[in-house]
């Protein structure tokens, strides 16, 4: 599962989708994998408009990478900086959890995540 | 015609083989009326925010995959993002690779104008049940092939179990397929969850498409949803055109007015 489709998921219990705790889930055990896709600078800048930032940064150093900046840069600002624009795309595309487990930090259930997929299924009394 | 995705590596002891409702949905996405509807809406020029694709249920992975590969003529961008949520973990794994082929073929395919082809990128087939996993208002266009079969009994994912391992009982994989298709009261117990789910689940440039049986009532169906107010509109987009059987099929895109192009 890829770093920025972590960016669009949270917990699936009913009850937690008001509280700001569900988003974003914190990874635990977290074995990742790399994949090597070629950079389209073009798709990064068409993607950061619709990225929750903070979330990214605490999913980001949650997984271990280096702390991204307090705010977001500007499409212009990421167009213009290579290094970022590498880091960016390493974070979102290329970096998959391949296990460990998601974890709700309002009710604390656990999703686990197992050769690269996520189980967002809940059992029957907390559905 | 834009080429179908190969789905030949899919098992469909455990997973739903793509079938005149998937085709359908395929021809209705790319019609003519359909293109232009989402193109207005989701062209780069129209926002330069990359619209978030979600299939619900997407089984082989055939309809998620074909809108990703082919999102530059459909969507009128490639800046895409398309993903999918299906109760079967096999589904999930299937739809992954469907769509890996089908980019790739795409992208084979590129006359040499760069840009990998007019391809979206695919990310994920997250298992969970219909939009559930998914943040409020995150997705812009929503396809639901949902299981429409009128039956007597609604079947329900199992969250361990069966999917745990590699094998599968045959009354496992029955279970498996049964979810694909078994609709309950009408057809419509799934459907109409995931109508229910849709004013919060998209965003507010967000419409849907959903898949629908004459045995699903569709009239009332769309009378239903323009009746929620909020200036929802429902319209049938595309029709199996048969007669004959009980089982013909429409697709009908669910949207907010005050968004319109």
């Amino acid at each position: 599962m890829k770093v920025l489709t972590l960016n669009f998921l949270t917990c699936a219990v009913k009850t937690c989708k008001s509280s700001a705790d569900s988003f974003p889930l914190h990874p635990k055990d977290a074995e990742l994998a790399h994949d090597d896709i070629e950079i389209n600078p073009e798709l990064l800048a068409n993607v950061l408009p619709r990225i929750d930032w903070t979330a990214l940064r605490t999913t980001s150093t949650e997984l271990g990478f280096p702390e991204l900046p307090a705010q977001p840069p500007t499409v212009e600002e990421l167009e213009a900086d290579e290094a970022l624009l590498k880091e960016l795309h390493s974070l979102l595309l290329e970096t998959q959890m391949m296990e460990g487990k998601l974890v709700c930090g309002c009710c604390g259930h656990e999703y686990a995540v197992r050769e690269g997929i996520a189980n967002f299924l809940l059992p029957s009394h907390l559905v | 015609m834009l080429p179908t995705p190969d789905t030949s590596h899919v098992p469909y002891t455990r997973v739903y083989e793509p079938a005149e409702d998937s085709f359908l949905l395929l021809d209705t996405l790319s019609s003519p009326s359909e293109t232009a509807f989402l193109s207005s809406r989701f062209s780069t020029t129209a926002g330069g925010c990359a619209p978030l694709i979600v299939e619900i249920g997407p089984g082989s992975g055939v309809v998620i995959a074909f809108l990703t590969a082919h999102a530059q003529t459909i969507l009128g961008t490639q800046h895409v993002l398309t993903c999918g949520v299906d109760v079967n973990r096999f589904a999930c794994a299937a739809t992954g690779r469907t769509a890996a082929k089908a980019v790739a073929e795409t992208m084979a395919n590129d006359d040499g104008s760069g840009g990998g082809g007019g391809a979206g990128w695919f990310l994920d087939a997250v298992q969970g049940d219909l939009v559930a996993p998914l943040r409020d208002g995150v997705v812009d266009v929503l396809v639901f092939n949902p299981p429409y079969v009128p039956t007597d009994e609604l079947p329900v994912p199992v969250a361990g179990g069966a999917e745990r391992g590699t094998t599968t009982t045959f009354e496992e994989e029955s279970h498996l397929l049964a979810l694909s298709y078994a609709g309950g009261r009408d057809g419509m117990e799934t459907t109409d969850r995931l109508l229910a789910a849709l004013p919060t689940a998209l965003s507010a440039r967000g419409c849907a498409y959903v898949l629908l049986c004459a045995q699903n009532r569709p009239e009332e169906v769309k009378e239903r949803i323009r009746a929620t107010g909020g200036g929802w509109k429902a319209e049938t987009v595309g029709t199996s055109g048969k007669q004959a059987g009980w089982e013909k099929l429409q697709i009908i895109r669910i949207w907010r007015a005050t968004h319109d192009a």
